[in-house]
């Protein structure tokens, strides 16, 4: 990753509660006003703004020549991002459900994730696709999807996922300016949940592939990302109650992958889970805990659990709740490391 | 600069290309230039009386079902619903056409033809009310699943048609996209499989205007949809797809042609979305209420009514017989969407493989035991100390 630092957002703003859509929102808008090779497109991103009104108002300030109504082919529109960027735009590119990207893979895995090494360096792909991801909002079949693990088994992609909103902003300005190609995984559960946010303060997000220590806590890890954050903060939370002091890791980075703050955490608790709500097997968790293995087994007093979601087509809504990890899964993971009492 | 341009080597020269000659005479594959219509024409002398009032009574009982389903949607009974109002002569006419052992094709807003086909009206929202994803057996109804994902059924449909016509089975498939769909790559994959297999598929796009708030000129700049037919080679027919007789006679056409062995059509029915994509969008956002009020006056029921009562088919007692039907159908559909879905938890692992693998073995186990936690902690609550 680019270690571009960014620049805040140049608009004076009074820090007041933010949604993560509205983070969102603001950070295509300044990268598109500082940069004019920015072009944002996709299915209803012009008029509408988006079907979770993400891109709500850059057709107006910006026409649409830099945000861009495509037709509806997912496969063309990362296809057409490609010659975009191979002529030295940077398209942000939305995805409208998860499911809806898969048309697009062939561009994705082919192309956006090879050029640069097919090229020997000369053509970068520096493009950002944004996909809303994972479930949790009762959507009907096909908008629930997690699909992290495919673009993590495809290496020359980034593949990022904030949990808070200053980070949506923050982490969605560095995918834009990074000269390589990231999928930008945005937990759609999260788009409504607020913070108070200062869009004029210094950007003060660690950067992209760095890990974030969001409580700290001496009894175990809980290593998440994304939808599962606010999950684990939870249980950490409840889980003082037996007395257990969590310490919990939101990654924002699946790829690349910060080692050192989760081998550091592990080290210091000796205990470790890792909670996703894409399927198990197969899974993110896997590769985490085999990394986790590998660098601290003698730290280690139990073996890294994974609390994921089920092995299981994404169920329909009214079954969703089974799926998802919540934070009796998480607890009941805790409880299962081993401790000696 | 080519090989032949290379220095040193002879200059190249192009020598004249071979006679060429298009494979098919392209005019009769081409779209009439205004939309085939029936209704308010000398046409409708030759209509079927009793045919016509058969579709005026689907027309009406689709339309309360849209009603109802929306409704739904504000009871918070259904999560979501696209609503086809606007589009019942395209939804009925294409399942009216269909013989038993044919099948359909349906997008994710096709739920009136589904319903006229004969699936039950309560099932056939399972999909949006959330207990389950399709749930119906697609053979016993001959209705493939819903399709949400756009497009992706119609490669499904010609694969069918095919195996049916391998077998020696007289099949016909009629698969139903819109227009937003058929910027897909799917879509053009379908078309050209179907025509180059001479498959017995019928491929109606319901033009509506809109997909979601993407108007038809920023979604192809082809004449019309219909005119894409002739590159893959078959016949490309435009229709009003609010004149319901007009729509059943060229289905009507369509099925038999890809019947007797004539091959694929590609149906562009022009209609209008009376509503929002969906209950949860605001469609004041990319459209006008005159667009919409031009099209009100072009009301699929309306001009059947109008045909039906100035030639004297139809009558006040029809009319309130119509609309009678349609409300018990309505009152059924309430009363079984307001009972509540029997849902079992454990069917998550049920359908996932023929058999469980040992990993879904565990994981139900799991979840039983969590399930009866919950269920022991309803039953005592002091038990519990929070966990
Ligand atoms: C492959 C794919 N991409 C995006 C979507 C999201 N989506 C659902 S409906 C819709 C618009 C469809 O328009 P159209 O094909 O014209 O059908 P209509 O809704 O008008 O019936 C979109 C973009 C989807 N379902 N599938």
């Amino acid at each position: 990753m680019s270690s571009t630092t960014v620049a805040p957002g140049t608009k004076k703003t009074a820090a007041k509660p933010a949604s993560m859509a509205q983070a969102l929102q603001r950070a295509l808008r300044d990268a598109m006003a500082e940069d004019p090779t920015v072009h944002v497109m996709g299915e209803d991103v012009g008029a509408l703004g988006g079907v979770f009104r993400i891109t709500d108002g850059l057709v107006k300030e910006f026409g649409e020549d830099r945000c861009t109504d495509t037709p509806l082919a997912e496969a063309g529109i990362l296809g057409a991002a490609v010659g975009m960027a191979m002529y030295g735009l940077r398209p942000v590119v939305e995805m409208q459900f998860d499911a809806f990207a898969y048309p697009a893979f062939e561009q994705l895995a082919s192309h956006v994730a090879k050029m640069r090494n097919r090229t020997r360096g000369a053509l970068p792909m520096p493009l950002t696709i944004r996909i809303p991801y994972g479930g949790g909002i009762g959507g009907v079949e096909h908008h629930s999807d997690s699909s992290e693990a495919y673009y993590m088994a495809t290496p020359g992609l980034h593949v990022v996922t904030p949990a808070t909103v200053e980070d949506a902003y923050g982490m969605l300005r560095e995918a834009i300016a990074s000269d390589d190609p990231v999928v930008f995984l945005e937990p759609k559960r999260l788009y409504w949940s607020k913070a108070d946010w200062k869009p004029d303060a210094p950007a003060t997000v660690a950067p992209i592939g760095k890990a974030v220590v969001r409580r700290p806590g001496r009894s175990a890890t809980l290593i998440t990302y994304g939808p599962s954050l606010p999950v684990c903060l939870e249980a950490a939370e409840a889980a003082t109650a037996e007395g257990w002091d969590l310490e919990v890791v939101d990654l924002r980075t699946l790829v690349p992958f910060d080692d050192e703050t989760v081998a550091a955490s592990v080290r210091r608790t000796g205990r470790a889970v890792v909670v996703h709500e894409s399927a198990g097997f197969g899974g993110p968790g896997g590769e985490i805990a085999a990394r986790i293995t590998e660098r601290c087994f003698h730290h280690l007093e139990a073996p890294v659990l994974r609390v994921a979601g089920l092995d299981v087509p994404y169920p329909p809504p009214m079954l969703e709740r089974h799926h998802l990890p919540g934070v009796d899964r998480v607890l009941d993971a805790v409880a299962r490391l081993q401790w000696e009492d | 600069m080519t090989i032949q341009e290379m220095p040193g080597s002879t200059a190249y020269r192009p020598s004249p290309a071979p006679a060429w000659q298009p494979r098919t005479d392209p005019a009769p594959l081409l779209p009439d230039s205004e939309p085939y219509r029936v209704l308010g024409t000398e046409a409708a002398a030759g209509a079927d009386p009793a045919l016509l009032r058969r579709l005026y009574a689907e027309l009406v009982r689709g339309r309360r079902y849209n009603a109802q389903a929306t409704a739904l949607t504000r009871q918070g009974r259904l999560a979501v619903y696209p609503s086809s109002t606007g589009q019942e002569a395209c939804e009925v006419t294409a399942a009216m056409v269909l013989r038993e052992q044919d099948w359909l094709f349906p997008s994710y807003r096709d739920t009136l033809a589904v319903v006229a086909r004969g699936l039950d009206p309560v099932q056939a929202l399972t999909l949006l009310r959330g207990d389950w994803h399709t749930g119906y057996d697609p053979r016993e109804t001959r209705i493939a699943p819903l399709c949400t994902p756009l497009a992706t059924q119609l490669p499904h449909a010609v694969g069918l048609a095919h195996a049916a016509r391998l077998k020696g089975d007289d099949v016909v498939a009629l698969a139903m996209v819109g227009d937003g769909g058929t910027s897909e790559g799917d879509f053009h994959e379908a078309l050209n499989f179907a025509a180059v297999w001479q498959a017995p598929v019928v491929f109606l796009v319901q033009n509506n205007g809109f997909a979601i708030s993407v108007p038809l000129a920023k979604q192809t700049a082809a004449p019309s949809l219909a005119h894409k037919a002739v590159g893959y080679g078959m016949p490309g027919r435009l229709v009003d797809g609010n004149d319901a007789a007009a729509m059943h006679e060229v289905l009507t056409e369509a099925v038999e042609r890809a019947r007797r062995g004539g091959g694929p059509t590609l149906i562009e029915a022009v209609t209008y979305r009376m509503e929002a994509h969906t209950n949860a969008d605001d469609a004041t956002r990319y459209r006008g209420d005159s667009e919409v009020d031009a099209w009100r006056a072009h009301d699929p029921i309306a001009l059947l009514e109008r045909e039906l009562t100035t030639r004297g088919l139809l009558d006040d007692d029809g009319i309130r017989e119509a609309k009678e039907a349609a409300e018990t159908m309505a009152a059924d559909l309430r009363a079984g969407m307001n009972a509540e879905p029997v849902l079992d938890p454990m069917d998550l692992f049920t359908h996932v493989y023929a058999e469980r693998t040992e990993q879904l073995r565990e994981q139900e186990a799991q979840l039983r035991a969590e399930l009866q936690a919950e269920a022991d902690a309803e039953a005592s609550p002091e038990a519990e100390d929070g966990r």
